[in-house]
């Protein structure tokens, strides 16, 4: 059951890193388009 | 098209819980392996929408290579990133499944390996793609794309012509997949390519904007440059 517990959570793990490296990108290129704006 | 993404966010969310309770639930429990082999309802749709993203990749770096498209382009990169993803899944839930029921977390079995080189081709496409600062960085990457598409079909028909330790086929051709463990597999697999094609829209959307700031930016120090003089 541990074996079973590790894979799904390793697997959300990914999945919520990769989004948050995109959540991250997103809010540079919002910044980067504010300070084109000035 | 703006309607299209919260309405795929709901169904990608409603898929994704509705496997997981078809996965840990409802699925009835394998005799041999016991809970274990529910991982297979994550490890094999992952692997099944890396397959196809690294696919679409492939169509699109050899369009991008013959109309020089840069839509063509930003499709082949965001594709590689989250097949990488897809495919990190992979490479993670099966050493999980393997230590329990071989008793070893990894061997260097031909369709690990394989997975394995597939992996490192794809990663090193994007290092290519993030440090090289070459104005012919896209062709380099459709080119070593276009090699590692050529691991797709050697990853996924090495366990039917070759004797691996990794298990046979379950569905298709010889497969003997209990049916009720067949419909859990396909509903993950959809909610999955679901989660692919919302990820893969908002990384798409998100590099076109990148790539209009990068050209204002430089369009702007030009203008500063002009006005300096």
């Amino acid at each position: 059951m541990n074996y079973l517990i590790a894979a799904y959570v390793a697997t959300w793990v990914i999945h919520g890193t990769y989004l948050v490296i995109l959540a991250r990108k997103y809010s540079k290129i919002q910044r980067e388009m504010k300070s084109l704006r000035k | 098209m703006k309607r299209g993404f919260p309405i795929l966010a709901i169904v990608t969310a409603v898929l994704l819980s509705f496997g997981l309770y078809e996965a840990l639930i409802a699925a009835p429990t394998e005799r041999t392996m016991g809970d274990v082999q529910r991982i297979f309802y994550y490890h094999v749709p992952s692997a099944w929408t890396a397959f196809l993203l690294f696919l679409i990749n492939f169509v699109a770096s050899v369009t991008y290579l013959i109309r020089r498209n840069a839509k063509a382009d930003i499709l082949a990169m965001v594709t590689a990133e989250v097949g990488v993803v897809f495919c990190t899944v992979v490479l993670v839930t099966g050493p999980i499944w393997a230590r329990p029921v071989w008793g070893i977390w990894w061997t260097w079995d031909l369709r690990l390996t394989l997975t394995l080189v597939l992996w490192l081709i794809y990663v090193s496409y994007l290092m290519l793609r993030r440090f090289s600062t070459s104005s012919q960085t896209p062709v380099l990457a459709a080119v070593l794309a276009i090699f590692g598409a050529l691991d797709v079909p050697l990853v996924y028909f090495s366990i039917w012509f070759f004797r691996t330790q990794h298990p046979s086929p379950v569905i298709g051709d010889g497969g003997s997949l209990d049916p009720r463990m067949a419909h859990v597999l396909l509903i993950n697999w959809a909610a999955f390519l679901c989660l692919a094609w919302l990820v893969c829209w908002t990384r798409y959307r998100l590099e076109v904007v990148q790539r209009e700031v990068e050209e204002a930016q430089s369009l702007e120090s030009l203008l500063e440059g002009e006005g300096s003089r």
